[in-house]
């Protein structure tokens, strides 16, 4: 009988969750598309890259449980792609986004193959030092121009006719590709593969035992993370003209892992928040008289301390959230 | 007479708003822009942001009746920080003309910005020649240096102190090989001989079989072609080995009084360098620096003084084209002579360059030091038309 009960509970309480799921998703929607009116459009724009890559990166740290620290490599790579190809070559802009998914999807499975075979610290540092790899190649290309960066790239006529020199319109296309972003996410994670994904997460041994082949839904899921990073970089690249080397850095590698961090692991949107709370501070403190690299830091010190979970974990887990129907699943 | 004030009162009309003798928001605003909190942060940083307070004090704070504004912000020597604020300074918080610009990625990212949305920007903390060859602006300016004017002094001039041959120790990136290679270009035309170069790793630690390999071959002159933390490490390994002490000279490619500040005389004596100004220089450069040393506690160096030297000669063409309009600015930009004590009877080129007389100086030895921050000894004074690129050939379209 009490088994019932908690049962039926669970399904009331995730009917309730996909309704208030549902409830926020249009708020958050009506937000985003009403957003350039009241704030200033690039600074949105920039501010959905990055959410896009926080969340391509927490793909594989928070549902996978890899913690790669060399994702600025597709990032980057993927901006240096799409401004080259589009800059020297005159591809479109969508052509030149996907040039850049797809060479970031490479970079990943070469990676990805080399890393999965290690794991925890190990796999960090492989990683890392491969990304430092692709770092000191894009310092010494010459298609990069070196620390100049490839600048004025043009935006360009999406589909050849959209004006995407109208902030309007770029900004609408960013929009866009964020969204399909998302929902390609949303799809992997709920899809069997992504299932998969959270038990080798839970317990590797675990699944190996049931039958799974580990390491290539492990490969698979760092190909896909690089991709969709790729997609993020490649539009960050159209959105301001150029691609420099701050973006294949081991800084910007730091930067998304804090954003996630910040955000709550393992929660599809709490990346985004965590890369809206770091793109913000960046911005507002680079006119204010406080040094933007300590405050960061602190910011990162009080998660680290005091909310673990990270500020939409944190609201999952709350009495509120709970109520509202949330889960957290970590 | 008559005939004159006619045509002057018809070139008033023709000009429309560019004679209506006022600023377009009430008031002028300039953007300071440049790393605040890190690498370069003592390069420029917060000291330009005085030395561009200090130019807007002494002009009397006002130009054609309106307040002049300075804002600043720290770019992290992040591009897209960078761009982000300076289109949201130009869009929407009236500025008017954005300044600093350290780093190269951030200059030439920051002038795309500013050219399409056509406003002033004037680049006094990058090197890059791109700025005024093909990546130049009719609305934008670069002030102190470039890579050709370090490269002209530190190579062209050397070789005719006697220091003829030359070995490379270069950074392993285009910034290194481009440095090196401009400066051997002016060795060998004045009659140098190279006689060997090594590339390290940015960012090394450890020089030492790089410097080995410098002290073996013999050349008078070792040229540090890499920047930053790079020439300082090996400046103080090159002592440690006795290098300068042995009679070799450095000479650093890209290094700045602030720097040899850093490194203190000890290590640094002997080192040649290449700067667009000196504190030390007259009188005029001394009274500015005390002003600038009594806000900031240092010495400025070209950046901060080119700085300084920018924001005045932006108020001083605002006040000659009557307006802040950005086209008026502009032309009076590039037709007014600049003569204050960072740049002595300087112009500036089509290109936007603008062309000033450089110093070849040597860091002194610590006991000919006569007071804190008395530094260098200037070995000679490379005229501007010598220093800078031939506008004609910097690969600019607006020179034809």
């Amino acid at each position: 009988m009490t088994h019932g009960t908690s049962a039926t509970a669970r399904t009331e309480r995730s009917a309730s969750a996909s309704k208030t799921y549902a409830a926020f998703l249009i708020i958050g929607l009506v937000l985003l598309i009403v957003a350039p009116a009241f704030f200033y459009p690039i600074f949105i724009m920039k501010l959905l890259c990055f959410a896009l890559f926080a969340c391509a990166f927490n793909l594989l740290l928070g549902y996978t449980g890899l913690l790669s620290f060399g994702h600025a490599t597709f990032f980057g790579g993927a901006a240096y792609f799409t401004a080259h190809v589009v800059k020297e070559w005159g591809f479109s802009p969508e052509l030149g986004i996907l040039v850049g998914v797809v060479g970031a999807a490479l970079l990943g499975l070469v990676m990805g193959y080399v890393a999965i075979r290690r794991q925890g610290i190990y796999f960090a540092m492989i990683t890392l030092a491969l990304s430092q790899m692709f770092f000191f190649f894009c310092l010494q290309a010459k298609f990069t121009h070196g620390e100049d960066g490839i600048q004025s790239v043009p935006r360009g006529h999406l589909f050849g006719f959209i004006d995407l020199n109208s902030s309007t319109n770029m900004y609408y296309f960013v929009l866009a590709v964020f969204l399909i972003g998302m929902v390609i996410i949303w799809r992997f994670i709920n899809s069997p593969f992504g299932m998969i994904l959270k038990s080798i997460r839970e317990n590797e041994q675990r699944a190996i035992s049931l039958g799974y082949s580990v390491a290539r839904y492990k490969l698979g899921a760092f190909v896909m993370s690089a991709a969709l990073a790729g997609l993020a970089g490649g539009t960050k690249a159209l959105v301001f003209q150029f691609a420099t080397l701050t973006d294949v850095a081991w800084q910007m590698s730091g930067e998304v892992i804090l954003m996630t961090l910040l955000g709550g692991i393992g929660t599809l949107i709490g990346p985004i928040f965590g890369a809206g709370l770091v793109v913000t501070l960046q911005n507002y403190l680079a006119t204010s008289q406080f040094p933007v690299t300590i405050v960061t830091g602190i910011v990162f010190m009080v998660c680290v301390l005091v909310f673990r979970r990270g500020l939409i974990g944190e609201f999952y887990a709350s009495r509120l959230g709970r109520k509202l129907g949330f889960e957290h699943r970590r | 007479m008559r005939k004159t004030i006619l045509a002057s009162l018809m070139a008033l009309l023709a000009s429309g708003t560019a004679f209506a003798q006022s600023a377009s928001d009430g008031k002028v605003k300039i953007g300071i822009l440049n790393d605040q909190s890190g690498v370069y942060a003592d390069f420029g940083g917060k000291s330009s942001v005085e030395a561009a307070k200090m130019a807007v004090e002494d002009f009397g704070g006002k130009v054609l009746g309106v307040p002049v504004e300075i804002v600043d912000a720290d770019h992290q020597n992040k591009p897209d920080v960078a761009s982000n604020i300076a289109r949201q300074w130009y869009d929407t918080q009236q500025v008017d003309a954005i300044m600093e610009l350290t780093t190269s990625s951030v200059a030439l990212a920051v002038q795309a910005v500013a050219k399409e949305k056509k406003k002033i920007d004037i680049v006094t903390g990058a090197a890059t020649t791109d700025l005024t060859g093909k990546a130049c602006s009719p609305y934008g300016f670069h002030w102190a240096y470039d890579t050709h004017a370090l490269a002209v002094g530190t190579g062209g001039a050397l070789v005719k102190q006697g220091g003829d041959t030359w070995f490379f120790l270069t950074a392993d990136y285009a910034f290194g090989y481009s440095l090196e290679q401009q400066t051997g270009d002016f060795v060998k035309a004045n009659n140098g001989k190279i006689v060997g170069s090594v590339r390290h790793p940015l960012s090394s630690q450890d020089f030492s079989s790089f410097l080995l390999q410098a002290q073996s071959s013999g050349a008078k002159v070792i040229g540090l072609a890499n920047a930053g933390l790079d020439t300082a490490n090996a400046i103080k390994q090159a002592a440690e080995f006795g290098i300068t002490a042995g009679g070799q000279r450095l000479a650093a490619l890209l290094f700045t009084l602030a720097e040899v500040h850093g490194l203190g005389l000890q290590a640094a004596q002997g080192l040649t360098l290449t700067e667009g100004y000196y504190w030390n220089l007259d009188d005029k450069s001394r009274d500015f620096a005390k002003k600038f040393f009594a806000r900031t506690k240092k010495m400025p160096n070209m950046i901060h003084t080119g700085t300084y030297s920018a924001v005045m000669q932006y108020l001083k063409a605002i006040q000659k084209a009557g307006t802040d309009e950005t086209e008026a600015v502009a032309k009076a930009l590039h037709e007014m002579p600049v003569d204050d004590f960072f740049a002595r009877g300087g112009t500036v080129a089509k290109n936007g360059r603008m062309i000033h007389d450089m110093y070849l100086l040597q860091v002194k030895k610590p006991a000919e030091s006569k007071e804190p921050w008395d530094y260098f000894n200037v070995l000679a004074t490379i005229p501007g038309k010598d220093a800078y690129m031939d506008p004609a050939k910097s690969g600019c379209d607006l020179v034809k």
